[in-house]
């Protein structure tokens, strides 16, 4: 029997129940749109965590203020200030490991030039900030060790705050007002475009640790003059103290150690919480990616149970199909159609069912996955591996599910058959 | 394509050629008859409460071009030894060669073969299916045979014409006569040209004149070269026949039956 002739005699039959045929294929198509959504979203969130983990890099600590099970990271800042510029002192003096230590301050208000304003937030940082951020100057010497020690009124401005401010105009040098202090332009910073969760990370200006604190953020700050929750800090406090290590392996041990030294610097009793965090970002990451991969997983599990229902669907069909042409079935074996060729043509019907269905379900699941990248911020990966799997699927569906449909077909005894 | 795809390159049984009429003149025995059945035992259910024996010590040869009816009331046996002339069952104990093969050696897929090639089946209630054409139903063997597409049509059309229905290939078997129907089933069992043409009470569903009609067509296709093997229950469609061998409680009695029960009853 020709492969041709099993095929159209396939077609001939599901085409005699049209309407059956397609609604068993909908169970298929459904499954395998799902299949491909889910696992384009899934791929999506890892590709963006990925993404993120490359631009943090793997040698870096964060320490907040603040105990590590009260919430989140940006809840923390600020909240409880137990960080001091000593804490970054001493952890760069006292860990050999580190490579660098930074600290800042966090605030916000209006930056004036002449009669233009801008409001931006603001960091107060200590030297090592730029490095530790990579942070480079596109204009300008930037701070000087004096600006540092003695609190000087000078400011490096964020791209998109220097654009705002003075268009086309030079920047460098001019001096502009930050809460009527007035401060001396000394850099522009070089743009970086987005920031890995989506805001301007170039609406940015950065003053000296000490200026921050004494001139914008200390006692003599009038309240209400735009300082925000940060002008309440004491004046040795910091909102964040980053820690980068030269090799990454001496991660782990330095965040123990940094640990350790900052409980004895704040006096914590053993056995009582800290009152900081130490966050390994990377880590953070990692954890976070694994999530996805964990949630990946579920989604496509969740889609595969659908294409599971649609395969028994078709088993199901196919098995009332059996019964209800057990006649046919007789009649072609006695006319020479031999258990083969039987369980040959069921086997095509379930097949027909699945690939179609499954080449229906691709193109729903494509313009699905494409819809929702545009619609959503979901972030969706769509290639060939996905639609590559999802044909293997329905493959796989179709002679899973017909195989047993075709062989009960098969096993027919032909005088029974014929005798219905 | 399929799981079941190691068949694909099974060799097709080979078409046989038509029954040739003068290699095999009527009443000039040929050396290999197309039915051999040698002291053949049915029993279903052997060894349980249940065993039921539906032929014992059967023995028959039918030559071919032989026009020859089993004739017996229902429950005689005479459905199980259609089956298993047919090649849709297996004797119990003794040999069946059908065209010269034995078919017990033989599995459910080598069996389906011999009937490709050597079994016509012509059914009481035809058997045909509602959704082909007569000429797409006609053509179904041929199918199985591996007959190219091209080809089907005319031999189709051929066997058709030999049963009087040339101008009704067209037509879904519902809307045909029941006597059509049963020409068109009769085509579809010539289309191979088996060695066997099988009928099962093949006017059983028609009325007498059909049946006359149906049952003249049988002796053309005789005169033409076919063996044709006819089970029925009815004399008057047993006399149709030229010889006519009797089966009551599975044992078959040659020639004329008084109908008195078998001796051994």
């Amino acid at each position: 029997m020709r492969q041709t002739d099993i095929l159209a005699m396939a077609v001939f039959a599901l085409r005699g129940n049209w309407m059956r045929s397609i609604l068993t294929a909908l169970g298929v198509i459904i499954g395998i749109a799902a299949v491909i959504i889910m696992v384009s979203i899934g791929q999506g969130t890892q590709a963006e965590l990925d993404k993120i983990m490359d631009r943090l890099g793997s040698n870096r600590l964060e320490v907040f203020p603040g105990g590590g099970r009260s919430g989140g990271v940006s809840m923390a800042a600020g909240s409880l200030p137990s960080l001091t510029t000593g804490d970054m002192t001493a952890l760069a003096a006292e860990i050999p490991e580190v490579q660098y230590v930074a600290a800042s301050v966090r605030s916000g208000g209006q930056v004036v030039f002449a009669e233009r304003n801008w409001s931006t937030s603001w960091q107060g940082i200590s030297p090592d900030f730029m490095a530790v951020n990579d942070w480079q100057l596109a204009a300008g010497d930037g701070f000087q060790a004096r600006d540092y020690s003695t609190a000087g009124k000078v400011v490096i401005l964020g791209e998109t705050v220097r654009r705002e401010l003075f268009g086309d105009g030079d920047a460098i040098g001019a001096t502009v007002r930050i809460q009527q202090v007035p401060m001396t332009v000394v850099g522009v910073l070089e743009s970086k475009g987005q920031t890995g969760w989506g805001g301007d990370a170039d609406d940015i200006a950065f003053l000296p640790l000490d200026t921050a604190r004494r001139r914008m953020m200390g006692a003599a700050a009038s309240p209400g003059a735009g300082g925000g929750p940060a002008s309440l800090l004491p004046m040795d406090r910091v909102n964040q103290i980053t820690i980068t290590v030269a090799r990454p392996q001496d991660l782990d041990y330095v965040q123990e150690e940094a640990t350790r030294l900052l409980r004895q610097r704040h006096r914590i009793a053993p056995g009582a919480e800290d009152d900081f965090t130490v966050r390994n970002l990377a880590q953070m990451v990692a954890t976070r990616t694994q999530t996805a991969r964990l949630m990946a997983l579920l989604l496509g599990a969740v889609a595969g149970i659908s294409l599971l229902v649609g395969g028994i669907g078709i088993m199901n069909i196919m098995l009332v199909s059996v019964t209800e042409r057990i006649r046919e079935i007789g009649l072609r074996m006695a006319i020479g159609g031999g258990p083969s060729s039987v369980r040959r043509q069921f086997l095509a019907e379930a097949l027909i069912i699945s690939i179609g269905g499954g080449a229906i379900g691709i193109a729903i699941g494509v313009g699905g996955a494409i819809a929702i990248a545009g619609l959503t911020e979901l972030p969706v990966v769509l290639n060939h591996k996905v639609i590559a799997m999802a044909t293997a699927f329905a493959v796989a569906t179709g002679l899973f599910f017909g195989y047993y449909p075709a062989s009960k077909a098969a096993k027919l005894d032909p005088i029974e058959a014929l005798r219905q | 394509m399929m799981a079941a795809g190691s068949g694909d390159h099974r060799r097709q049984p080979p078409l046989v050629p038509a029954a040739n009429p003068a290699a095999n003149p009527a009443g000039q025995p040929d050396p290999v008859p197309v039915v051999r059945i040698e002291h053949l035992d049915k029993i279903y259910n052997p060894g349980t409460p249940g065993q039921v024996q539906a032929l014992r010590d059967i023995n028959l040869v039918i030559q071919g071009g032989e026009f020859l009816a089993i004739m017996g009331p229902s429950g005689s046996g005479k459905s199980t030894l259609m089956n298993i002339i047919g090649c849709l069952d297996a004797p119990t104990a003794g040999r069946y060669l059908c065209d010269g093969i034995d078919v017990a050696s033989l599995d459910a897929e080598e069996r389906a073969r011999l009937r490709l090639a050597r079994i016509g089946f012509v059914f009481q209630s035809f058997h045909l299916l509602p959704r082909m054409s007569a000429l797409e139903n006609v053509t179904l063997p041929l199918i199985y045979a591996g007959v190219p597409r091209a080809e089907r049509a005319a031999i189709a059309e051929q066997a058709l014409a030999q049963v009087g229905l040339a101008d009704r290939g067209r037509h879904r078997p519902n809307e045909l006569s029941g006597g059509q129907q049963q020409r068109v089933a009769i085509a579809r069992a010539l289309i191979n040209s088996p060695p066997i043409l099988l009928a099962d009470e093949p006017t059983g569903a028609l009325d007498s004149r059909t049946g006359e009609d149906i049952l003249a067509l049988f002796k053309r296709l005789r005169d033409a070269g076919h063996t044709v093997i006819l089970i029925t229950h009815d004399a008057e469609v047993a006399a149709h026949a030229d010889r006519v061998v009797h089966i009551r409680d599975g044992a078959l009695h040659e020639g004329d039956d008084d109908g008195q029960p078998p001796p051994e009853a």
